[in-house]
């Protein structure tokens, strides 16, 4: 029996991270719940070892079950019968394998049947399953809606709709229009009340909807008539009947195992969540972000499949007498794509971890007003993921794209026939960049937090953390890239203009980035030896990326961006 | 229906499928030290039955007995974890170096001791592979036996109705309970661990995991008594000393032979017709094909 968990130390590492024993106090509240529940943790050295033993029985089944049928469930896809999503048949026993094992509901209150794991715990899920098959990750990983309702939602919504998550009824996020996609403020699909039926009814049309057959749904749509902004979108809960219609599942480059449904509404009944008016404003942003952090996990994992694939196919190989892993093209190329794995890893449990800590805040605001300084804490920790969420999604799904190409590479001819896994992880690493915003539009969000100062202030904590000697070589290298990195962003800021901070805005938030991961790997090496290796890999190749970067900032001026416009407007 | 009592009987095994190369010593016995212990597999289709048959009735309970060292209550909490209610260890050093007949007719005491309708058990262990324990512990109950299971169809009227699995097709068989079942490994594979049922038992240990146990731990197996799981040894059975351990174990090892392949033994073939020809003659001269 094969363990997606218990065969990669990093995953242990990051769940004994010590900022959670922050979040297990929080999550727990103080451990009350075992009076109740048998399966509640006495206290937080049992709640450690009851995650790592829910993630044991996790991980065996993403390497029994998951990986095994993820071949199948590529071939086969999900089919449309009488208006009906049918799953590939590896999909359904998936799910079942899951439900059986008692892990749907993951992040939900005990009160509803859940395990109350916290949201790190949850996003390592979105890891494991995307190491045997990330088409899966999208299915399992809308349990997103389920929190999103827990969060948001009345009293009564939520005694009748979690538990069914419980159960292991599936969600869907609808969302996306044919003419509101990255723009989401132009949803068209109308939300009437009815004064009679105390019900609203969804009319219009939704395309590009991941899982769009699921049992729950959240649905964005306009309820303010009149309105054509983000101010007149508000979010629903539709239960699928017969109302709906699937126009289409699409044809995709990769993750074929999910559904992606074209779907018609006609006066489909659905209940509001939350408030009128913040639906884009507010729940979407919360479920996007939710859904982001997923993709990090998705990018990882995608990663992991990739290095391990490349690895065994690297020292099997024989060439000119010995394995093509001994040669230095091969074993440069093996090692910078572990070492890049490692650090996206590490970013995303940070990430993961700030999130964690904010998002149990607004749970315990429901339940109690927060003292001064929980409100302090909430809010740093919430104003930390806003600006690592964008930057995770950024760096983990370009790593995994990248990733998967030199895992191709290093099988060869070999590679690009479908015998080897590697050209399905190719495929499915390639939606990573693109769904749930593009890299293009993380940046835009994650500039925020090179402007602010935000990215640096959090680099400076990490300096400020003491190291072994024998690190310090490590750090200097981070010191310097730091001193580097603030130079560009002042260079840039002096020049007062938007358009030229947008045309630098990828370089300044990658140096940012390379800058934080070489932190957390170190911090990673600084624990454990073993990471040493890796880590110097890591940050060495961090260090020529921004020089690269910096060497082109400081050559580029204003009126370079007329270049640029020149050459591609010509043609118009 | 009223209760129905289901005995699993399990055994925690060396892990003889993942041999590694310290897996034999030198004088050709198994180095239990470098293989891991396992679940033996098919005790755990066996299980898969019981926990089928706890879905599809009302008040069935599910009790695991294995017999083996303290650390054979390892079996009892993943079977716990799977769906099981509870479990006994038959452990006691005065069984040490039973061989099947010896240990059958320790099990059989033990069994007598716990109220049951069905046992069910996996056809044989992949340590010894006799498939004996099983049929030897239905003659000592005198209970009817069914072999080979792959399915177990029904538990109705005080009568099993069971699928078995046989060389050349399959046959299905009633019995009159109490009966014995053993499971072979063309039955469903066991459910994954299950994550409540896991967090619940898993401070479950025996009285003698027990001894260096913090008080908080103590009181925590007081105020959950389904965390207790109950040691059973030889006097607490009556065991007559002579019938188990070496002494009541009649099988003696003739001879271990240390079997190793190596290329010696290979065979190198070349593509033409009349060599493929040649091949396929012998292969199925010696029946390993037809």
């Amino acid at each position: 029996m094969a363990n997606f968990f218990t065969d990669n130390k990093e995953l242990k590492f990051h769940i004994t991270h010590p900022l959670m024993k922050r979040i297990v106090e929080l999550r727990e509240r103080n451990f009350t719940e075992k009076e109740k529940y048998d399966y509640a943790p006495l206290d937080f050295e049992d709640a450690i070892d009851s995650y790592e033993n829910i993630m044991s029985v996790f991980g065996e089944i993403c390497a029994d079950t998951l990986a095994v049928n993820a071949e199948s469930v590529d071939i086969e896809g999900p089919s449309l019968i009488d208006n009906r999503i049918h799953y590939a048949k590896g999909t359904v026993e998936n799910i079942e394998a899951l439900k059986k094992a008692g892990l749907m509901g993951f992040t939900l209150p005990r009160k509803y049947g859940g395990l109350n794991m916290p949201i790190t715990l949850y996003a390592m899920t979105a890891e494991l399953i995307s190491r045997g098959d990330a088409s899966f990750s999208n299915i399992y990983g809308l349990q997103d809606i389920a929190e999103t309702i827990n969060e948001f939602a009345s009293q009564e919504i939520k005694d009748i709709y979690l538990p069914r998550f419980v159960n292991g009824e599936t969600g869907a996020m609808v969302l996306t229009e044919p003419d509101a996609g990255s723009d989401l403020q132009r949803v068209q699909l109308t939300a009437t009340y009815s004064e009679k039926d105390k019900i609203w009814y969804l009319n219009g049309v939704k395309r590009f909807i991941t899982n769009g057959d699921a049992e729950v749904s959240l649905v964005l749509a306009r309820t303010e008539e009149g309105t054509s902004d983000g101010r007149g979108l508000s979010m629903l809960l539709y239960v699928r009947d017969n109302t709906r219609t699937i126009r289409r599942i699409e044809e995709k480059l990769g993750i074929h195992g999910s559904p992606t449904a074209e779907m018609v509404f006609k006066n489909s009944p659905a209940i509001l969540i939350g408030d009128r008016k913040l639906g884009l404003i507010k729940y979407v942003m919360a479920l996007m972000n939710a859904a982001r952090l997923g993709i990090g996990g998705q990018s990882v994992g995608l990663c992991e499949a990739a290095c391990r694939e490349a690895e065994k196919y690297a020292s099997e190989r024989m060439q000119f007498g010995k394995a093509i892993i001994e040669f230095p093209a091969m074993y440069e190329m093996l090692s910078n794509m572990k070492a890049k794995t490692m650090a996206s890893r590490a970013l995303f449990y940070e990430t993961a971890r700030l999130v964690d800590v904010y998002k149990i805040y607004h749970h315990i605001e429901q339940e109690r007003q927060l003292f001064k300084e929980e409100k302090e804490e909430a809010k740093t920790y919430q104003r930390l993921a806003d600006v690592f969420t964008p930057l995770l999604k950024a760096v983990s799904s370009e790593y995994s794209n990248q990733i998967a190409y030199d895992a191709i590479q290093i099988h060869g001819g070999t590679g690009f026939m479908k015998d080897f896994p590697v050209e399905r992880i190719y495929r499915d690493a390639r939606i990573t960049s693109i769904y749930e915003g593009t890299t293009q539009l993380q940046v835009v969000a994650a500039i925020r937090g090179v402007e602010t100062g935000a990215y640096l202030k959090r680099i400076e904590e990490y300096s400020a953390r003491a190291i072994s000697h024998s690190l310090n070589y490590l750090k200097s290298i981070l010191l310097d890239m730091t001193n580097e990195y603030s130079k560009m962003v002042e260079l840039v800021r002096e020049k007062k203009d938007n358009e030229y901070t947008s045309f630098h805005a990828r370089r300044l938030v990658e140096m940012a980035g390379n800058i934080i991961m070489g932190y957390l790997v170190l911090d990673m090496a600084n624990q454990d030896v073993e990471y040493k290796e890796l880590t110097e890999v890591f940050i060495k190749l961090g260090k020529a990326e921004n020089k690269q970067k910096a060497e082109y900032i400081l050559n580029s001026d204003i009126k370079d961006l007329g270049i640029f416009k020149n050459i591609t407007q010509k043609a118009n | 229906m009223k209760n129905l009592k289901i005995i699993v009987l399990a055994k925690q095994v060396p892990d003889t499928r993942n041999v590694g190369k310290d897996a034999m010593k030198a004088d050709g016995t198994v180095n239990r030290g470098a293989l891991p212990a396992i679940f033996n597999p098919e005790d755990l289709n066996a299980l898969e039955q019981a926990l089928r048959i706890k879905e599809k009735y009302e008040n069935v309970t599910i009790t695991i007995l294995t017999m083996g060292p303290g650390r054979a209550a390892e079996i009892i909490r993943e079977a716990m974890y799977r769906g099981a209610d509870g479990g006994y260890l038959l452990t006691d050093r005065k069984f040490a170096g039973s061989d099947t007949l010896a240990t059958s007719y320790a099990l059989s005491l033990a069994i007598k001791k716990i109220d049951y309708d069905i046992i069910i058990a996996g056809r044989q262990a992949i340590d010894g592979d006799t498939a004996q324990v099983g049929p030897q512990i239905a003659e000592k109950l005198s209970i009817p036996q069914i072999t080979y299971a792959e399915e177990i169809f029904s538990v109705e009227k005080g009568e099993v109705t069971v699928k078995r699995r046989l060389e050349r097709g399959i046959e299905v068989v009633k019995a009159k309970l109490p009966a014995m079942i053993t499971v072979h490994s063309s039955a469903p594979e066991c459910r994954p661990r299950h994550a409540k049922q896991y967090l619940k038992f898993k401070h479950a240990r025996t009285t003698s995991e027990m001894q260096d146990a913090s008080e908080d731990y103590m009181q925590l197996q007081k105020d959950r008594p389904y965390l207790f799981i109950k040691e059973i040894s030889a006097d607490d059975i009556n065991v007559d000393v002579n019938w188990v351990g070496l002494s009541g174990s009649p099988t003696k090892v003739k001879k271990i032979e240390n079997v190793v392949f190596t290329a010696k033994e290979s065979k190198k073939l070349g593509s033409s017709v009349e060599e493929i020809d040649e091949l396929m003659k012998e292969l199925i001269s010696n029946h390993t094909i037809g």
